[in-house]
């Protein structure tokens, strides 16, 4: 049965476009992926779920081109919204960012893009669909979600860098490497969520999905369910600060900057 | 040299303390408290702070870019700066790695940086060290009781020296770059005990990977790993940077391995830095105790594609190998090579 969805294009305002989805069967996983049930009543339309507050409700926009701190100090009302792409368990860093693009230096902005052109550019080649497009340079997911111990191996930090600067704009996953977890809490690359089950299972590359970070709450348009996610925890006070220098000047442990 | 060791500081308080595991009492020295428990977030002050050419630009531009470009380090004596990563390479963006590196040492006066100009002779490089977890180690910059961060994740080798060791990203880096602080959360510790004779075929590499098949590449996710035991004790220093240089693969912070003589043995000739060794109280806490008989065990691997996919060797010797290779930090050791050869 085709459905109507409305189509998120990402990097430019929205355009609602209806378009038909066939039911594909799963680009990836070894686990036995439910077919979503679509109905129209659960698909809500994209303009109305969510209602912007002020201008950074929702950030559609690629990141600017220097390392930013891009998660802004209030996030009750923030939302993320986009496309997912879905991985399985431990996904580690020469996955996300193969060790022969390390060379490049994240804190130079030109490299900084480059590095996001190779997010994700090591998954095996039974993720037939690739994060980034061949011949692009960002990507059209703008949440990533993940298994079990998601970005272990090595501390590069260049691996939320790279997830950021594609276009990336949250990580959900089951469980984190610590020092993947930390560097993302401490770039403000890429917003690092938990779930409380194994969403990776239930979603499927392409699902729309919102996440209510205030409400702890992923919603799959494309599935119509909910999903819990679990409270940031103590990262949290340094995410609300803007990330760990923000956070140290904030709590006077450094001046704050004079330029 | 002499060796430096301090006498060792008697704590006196009124009030009565909890017991604390190894990693909780270097981090509590460390953050100038009393008593920590784990989950308690801190900010503690770091001893040494090693970085290579992967990381280092993207750290110093960091440390630039939230401290001025006039910024000063927080201590030029507490830096090592070790390029080995990309090293023997006509890539230019590499070269240029280790150029930024030099330029930040000579601006900042950096005392330790293992510089490498001349590429086609390596030996023509007085100061170039070659892998940067071995040389914290055979440079002296590893000593009992300390806090040592680095932006790799194998940083975690240095706990084989009794010290809090654990790897960093770039901001993180940058960060302690100006202040030399870094906010941690006190990780409840995993004690491994280990007794037996450990027989001529045995590497400290099997029992890293017998721990890990047992816990998996997850079970020690922002825990630490203590070493303990008759073999533990028997173990030189290398072995013991081996076990504990594993430690990420099993998701863990961090991994000590207890100082005793073969500690100070070892760093008698390489640091006068004194030192303070800290161990384990009696009464501490800790998560979960395994213990193996060493004795007992067999040389094992870890098959594709997982550290945790551990088989006895013997089960796999019908797998024909087309390479070997042997470098790197876990098991690029003169030990390791010695091992090596011995089999031939």
């Amino acid at each position: 049965m085709a459905v109507s969805l409305s189509h998120v294009s990402y990097s430019t305002t929205f355009t609602s476009s209806a378009s038909k989805t066939t039911v594909a069967g799963p680009s990836l996983s070894p686990h036995s992926i439910k077919v979503p049930t679509f109905s129209p009543l659960t698909v809500k339309p994209l303009n109305s779920s969510f209602t912007p507050h002020g201008a950074r409700a929702i950030t559609i926009a690629p990141h600017a081109t220097s390392t930013p701190s891009s998660i802004p100090s209030d996030t009750s009302t923030k939302t993320f919204h986009g496309l997912c792409y879905v991985v399985g368990d431990n996904i580690d860093t020469d996955q996300i960012i193969p060790a022969e693009y390390l060379t490049l230096v994240p804190s130079n902005p030109d490299e900084y893009e480059k590095l996001g052109s190779y997010a994700l550019i090591g998954l095996p080649s039974s993720y037939a669909t690739r994060f980034i497009e061949p011949n692009e340079t960002k990507t059209k997911y703008s949440i990533v979600i993940g298994g079990a111990n998601f970005g272990c191996g090595s501390s590069r930090e260049h691996a939320p860098v790279a997830l950021g600067a594609a276009g990336a704009k949250a990580v959900v996953a089951e469980s984190y490497a610590r020092i993947f977890f930390r560097n993302s809490v401490a770039t403000g690359e890429v917003y690092p969520l938990e779930s409380e089950v194994r969403i990776c299972e239930e979603c499927r590359t392409g699902d729309v999905v919102t996440i209510e970070l205030g409400e702890s709450r992923l919603i799959n348009h494309t599935t119509g369910k909910e999903y819990k996610l679990k409270p940031i925890g103590d990262a949290g006070p340094v995410i609300e600060a803007g990330g760990i220098f923000a956070y140290a000047r904030k709590t006077g442990m450094i001046p704050s900057q004079s330029k | 040299m002499a060796p430096q060791q301090s006498e060792r500081k008697t704590y006196t308080t009124g009030s009565v303390k909890t017991g604390m595991t190894m990693t909780e009492k270097i981090l509590a020295r460390a953050s100038e408290k009393q008593q920590l428990n784990p989950g308690d977030n801190v900010w503690v002050n770091v001893d040494i702070l090693m970085t290579h050419d992967v990381c280092g630009p993207g750290s110093i531009g960091i440390f630039k870019k939230e401290f001025g470009e006039k910024a000063k380090v927080w201590d030029r004596e507490k830096i090592v700066i070790i390029p080995d990563h990309y090293i023997f390479t006509s890539d230019e963006r590499a070269n240029r790695n280790v150029d930024i590196l030099r330029d930040f040492c000579g601006e900042q006066n950096i005392k330790y940086f293992y510089d490498i100009k001349d590429l086609s002779n390596f030996k023509a490089n007085p100061d170039y060290k070659g892998v940067c977890h071995v040389a914290l180690a055979q440079e002296g910059h590893c000593r009992p009781g300390e806090v040592l961060l680095g932006t790799d994740s194998h940083t975690c080798t240095a706990g084989a020296f009794g010290q809090f060791a654990t790897g960093i990203g770039n901001t993180d880096a940058g960060f302690v770059l100006g202040t030399g602080k870094v906010l941690l959360k006190v990780p409840p510790t995993l004690r491994f005990v280990m007794d037996g004779e450990m027989p001529h075929y045995l590497l400290a590499k099997d029992l890293i990977l017998q721990i890990i098949g047992e816990i998996s590449v997850a079970g020690a996710t922002y825990k630490s790993m203590e070493f303990v035991g008759t073999t533990v004790e028997s173990l030189n220093m290398e072995e013991r940077m081996t076990l504990c240089n594993m430690v990420v693969e099993a998701g863990g912070k961090n991994g000590v391995v207890p100082a005793d003589s073969t500690t100070f043995k070892y760093l008698e000739d390489k640091t006068s830095v004194p030192y303070e060794p800290v161990y384990s109280d009696a009464q501490a806490s800790f998560l979960s105790e395994y213990r193996f008989d060493i004795s007992k065990l067999e040389p094992l691997v870890a098959k594709p594609h997982s550290p945790d996919n551990r088989a006895l060797a013997r089960e796999c010797k019908d797998v024909k190998i087309d390479r070997v290779y042997i470098g790197s930090c876990t098991g690029g050791k003169t030990e390791d090579f010695l091992a090596a050869a011995k089999v031939f």
